[in-house]
């Protein structure tokens, strides 16, 4: 009996388990799934799907990128053994640095649409989650139009009907100064819709829409004024080129876009003015990420040990100073780069190295012959004997014996004996540079120090830097509304904002802007200022004077120190600087340093820019697929 | 371990069977489309691999082209298969005028191919330089040649410079070339007769000859034209 009780209770649960229909069994809601309506029903889910297309954004120069992004160029020579082509080939291909990712476009349009769907969100949640989607999309044109002119402009979503034509969505390439009005109107839209907080650095806020709109304005403002300096390059339906009759009103809104900022209206936004030291003040603007740095305006931001990190220092480390043992001193700054750091009264000089009758000089100090100088200098750039983590670097390239020959060797642990001794010493620096070239160690005699992260074990490959990557900031936005103002004749206000700037690296001599000096005066401004920012390449494309300074031909010692004040000085190939330890017994210089500018004889490459290289080439694929993409001038 | 040689032979056959299969079902190119740039017949030099050019088969979906560069002799090359194509220069490449289209665009040249073809193509160069005589002369190569202004009308373009430059291989270019002198443009008076001179350069392996050859940089294009390379022997 108890037997049947049991099976009959079996039975009955069966039965009303089988009364559920069909179409209920079948259709479970997927666990791992999110439907596109919960997601914008939560504003914490809204923000891990923009977190997402944050990380997409494209930047020139990207710590993740790895260090290859921040070189060439002539600022740096690449001291990798798999990298040395970025200094042996003679030309760009057209296709370098192009992009375009539409998918990134169509995922932008579709978050954009999907909140404007979405009815559980609160008013302001919404409205601040939308303006970034259209920040986030228009800082992504930018970065498009900057490279490949005017691109297809598409602020929807598409859809293919499975129809088999496609030309509907086949869309023709916009006008150059259609993207760029695009990213100011955008910029102009939004603004009030983002919070005007210094401390968000992360997320789009009001100043980081008003530093893209005036970097836009200010770049079509430039592209229209010298591009007719170039006129090979413009298309006749404008998708390249800007006409010179828009310069003026461009360079009005960057300089109105720049000055709001400037003003405060976008919260207090301030230059990184904290320590005492200006060289390692200027360094600490990348490192400090405290809500005391005022100056960085919108960032990629990392997080150690919560597996956001980047390679940056391990890779870019002084090689005796480096926790890894054999990752370190890629990114070594060129000679070009170092020398251009203007004297602290305004002049240039290269780094003296021989006296009026072509005797070398005998420095006491490895230091010396870069004192007096911008302090920018030391804040960029690691020089010998600089202290890092915990210890000096040992820069140098060996003994300079008193017959004019030099004892060196190609590694720190490989010791000879001096002339006259028997015991064995080090005769080349632990950093470098050696006479046969040693990869991972800098072969121009200075380290990066720009992003180089102190941290105890920030050069460890397993836990990598969390230093971040400014994308936007103050001394930037000065420097556009100084160019701004200077373009437009204003030169006193111009003067006051790049002062600003200079006067914060230890430049204390007002320099007067007028119109006759103001464009050498900003070009090496930009230079010193924004070296290794990823900006380098597009401020010499909308200059038009790329071809000039990248001119193919080569850069003989007598190029490399003259014409240092000139914003077209020839800039085609890294060149190093070694100091040697003087060893004369005897002799009032004996122990003193001497420099020599070397050539690293890895470099046997020209840098040449030609003219189809200002607008990078739109692949055949892309044309395939859409005939009506007009191809790129020159190419 | 004993050698088993029949294994050793029954995967020599099985090697030499797979061999035997045909496992491309598409034939290599095969018929060769070359050619030379000319001005009337006499062929007009330029940088190496500078000057690109395009070639599109029509008939096919989509529109990519076959894309090359010429040599410094101004020769090209493409191996390929019969078939009807156009070529083309991209705008704003070489040292000459390429015909334009009166709707826009670049006109370009039918080749109906149907075997190894030669088609020179005949272009309008800026210049050319004339009478060129390369000598070695004491410690000095010196060049002197004639200039001659083809385009005269409203899109003529000025000198920028004449450089000759001296290598101590074939390749001779603004890109490679051991000893370089230029000779601005403006500075020019007696066009059928430029004289340019430049020290020999040194090598490590000493040889008793170099190449040279003579360019001109036109005001507002990209590309030198080239005279033919001489080799001169000292």
């Amino acid at each position: 009996m108890k037997k049947i009780l049991g099976i009959m209770g079996f039975a009955v649960l069966l039965s009303t388990g089988s009364c559920k229909k069909d179409s209920d069994f079948l259709n479970v809601p997927p666990k791992s799934v999110i439907t596109t309506q919960t997601a914008f029903s939560d504003p914490a889910l809204v923000l891990s799907v923009i977190g997402d297309l944050y990380n997409r954004q494209k930047d020139f120069s990207s710590l993740d990128d790895g260090w290859a992004t921040f070189a060439d160029f002539g600022e740096s020579f690449p001291s990798d053994n798999g990298s040395y082509f970025i200094v042996q080939n003679r030309n760009w291909d057209y296709g370098t640095w192009s992009i375009w990712d539409y998918g990134y476009i169509r995922d932008l349009n579709l978050f954009i649409d999907n909140l404007n769907a979405s009815t559980q969100l609160l008013a302001a949640d919404k409205a601040r989650f939308l303006a970034e989607g259209r920040f986030l999309r228009a800082n992504y044109y930018f970065e498009m139009v900057k490279r490949m002119g005017g691109v297809p402009l598409i602020t929807k979503t598409l859809t293919y009907d499975n129809s088999g034509n496609v030309v509907g969505l086949q869309i023709p390439r916009a006008k150059e100064s259609d993207i760029y009005d695009f990213v100011i109107s955008e910029a102009e839209a939004i603004k009030g819709s983002l919070p005007a907080d210094p401390s968000e650095k992360s997320r789009a806020t009001q100043a980081a829409a008003l530093a893209m709109e005036a970097r836009a304005a200010l770049y079509a403002g430039s592209i229209a004024k010298y591009g007719a300096t170039t006129p090979q390059v413009s298309l006749t339906g404008g998708e390249v080129g800007i006409p010179a009759s828009m310069a003026a009103g461009y360079y009005t809104k960057a300089l109105t876009a720049a000055q709001a900022i400037i003003n405060g209206g976008a919260g207090a936004y301030k230059l990184y003015k904290v320590l005492p030291d200006l060289s390692d003040n200027f360094a600490a603007i990348f490192l400090d990420k405290s809500s005391v740095n005022q100056e960085s305006i919108w960032v990629e931001d990392f997080k150690a040990l919560a597996g956001k990190t980047h390679g940056f220092t391990t890779s870019d480390q002084p090689y005796s100073v480096s926790d890894e043992a054999s990752d370190a001193g890629r990114l070594d700054p060129s000679l070009n780069l170092v020398q251009s750091f203007e004297k602290l009264d305004n002049t240039f000089a290269p780094i003296p190295t021989k006296d009026g009758a072509g005797n070398p000089i005998y420095y006491a100090d490895q230091q010396d012959p870069f004192a007096g100088r911008d302090a920018r200098l030391g804040g960029t750039v690691m020089l010998p004997h600089s202290f890092f983590k915990t210890a000096f670097i040992d820069i140098w390239g060996g003994y300079l014996l008193a017959d004019g020959s030099i004892l060196s060797s190609d590694d720190a642990t490989h010791l000879a004996a001096l002339p006259g001794t028997t015991i064995p010493v080090q005769v080349v620096g632990k950093d470098g540079p050696t006479p046969t070239g040693e990869p991972l160690r800098t072969q121009t005699g200075f380290y990066i120090r720009k992003y180089i992260d102190p941290t105890t074990g920030s050069g460890r490959r397993g836990r990598g830097s969390d230093v971040n990557f400014i994308r936007y900031r103050f001394a930037e936005v000065l420097l556009n509304a100084a160019e701004a103002s200077a373009e437009l004749g204003d030169y006193a206000t111009a003067t006051t904002y790049i002062n600003q700037v200079r006067s914060r690296a230890g430049l204390t001599t007002p320099l007067v802007l007028t119109g006759a000096n103001y464009f050498d005066r900003i070009v090496h401004e930009r230079r010193a200022e924004l070296s290794f920012e990823g900006l380098n390449l597009f401020d010499m494309k909308r200059w038009r004077i790329a071809t000039k300074v990248w001119d193919g031909n080569t850069e003989s010692l007598a190029d490399l120190t003259s014409n240092l004040a000139s914003a077209t000085k020839r800039n085609t190939q890294p060149w190093g600087l070694y100091p040697y330890k003087y060893y004369n017994p005897g002799n009032a210089n004996n122990g003193k340093w001497v420099f020599k500018e070397v050539l690293p004889s890895n470099v046997t490459g020209v840098l040449n820019f030609r003219l189809g290289n200002y607008y990078s080439q739109i692949n055949d694929g892309i044309i395939t697929a859409n005939p009506k993409i007009v191809r790129q001038p020159n190419q | 371990m004993k050698i088993k040689f029949h294994y050793i032979i029954i995967l020599a056959a099985m090697l030499a069977g797979s061999s035997c299969s045909k496992l491309d079902n598409i034939k290599p190119p095969s018929i060769t489309l070359k050619g030379q740039l000319m001005y009337k017949g006499t062929p007009i030099g330029v940088e190496y691999n500078q000057v690109p050019f395009r070639l599109y088969q029509t008939g096919y979906a989509g529109n990519s082209p076959i894309t090359g560069t010429f040599d410094q002799e101004g020769n090209y090359s493409v191996l390929t298969f019969n078939g009807n194509y156009k070529f083309t220069i991209p705008g704003g490449q070489g040292p000459f005028q390429w015909k334009e289209l009166p709707s826009g665009g670049r006109d370009t040249i039918a080749i109906a191919l149907t075997g190894d073809q030669t088609v020179n193509i005949e272009v309008t160069p800026y210049y050319m330089i004339t009478n060129q005589a390369i000598t070695a002369s004491g410690s000095n190569i010196a060049a002197t040649f004639g200039i001659q202004k083809i385009i005269t009308d409203a899109t003529a373009k000025n000198i920028q410079t004449v450089s000759l430059f001296v290598n101590k291989t074939q390749f001779v270019s603004p890109a490679d070339h051991a000893a370089e002198v230029d000779l601005d443009g403006s500075a020019i008076t007696n066009m059928s007769s430029v004289s340019l001179s430049v020290a020999k350069p040194t090598f490590a392996i000493t040889q008793n000859y170099v190449y040279a050859r003579v360019g001109i940089r036109i005001a507002g294009v990209e590309d030198m034209i080239f005279s033919p390379l001489v080799k001169v022997t000292f």
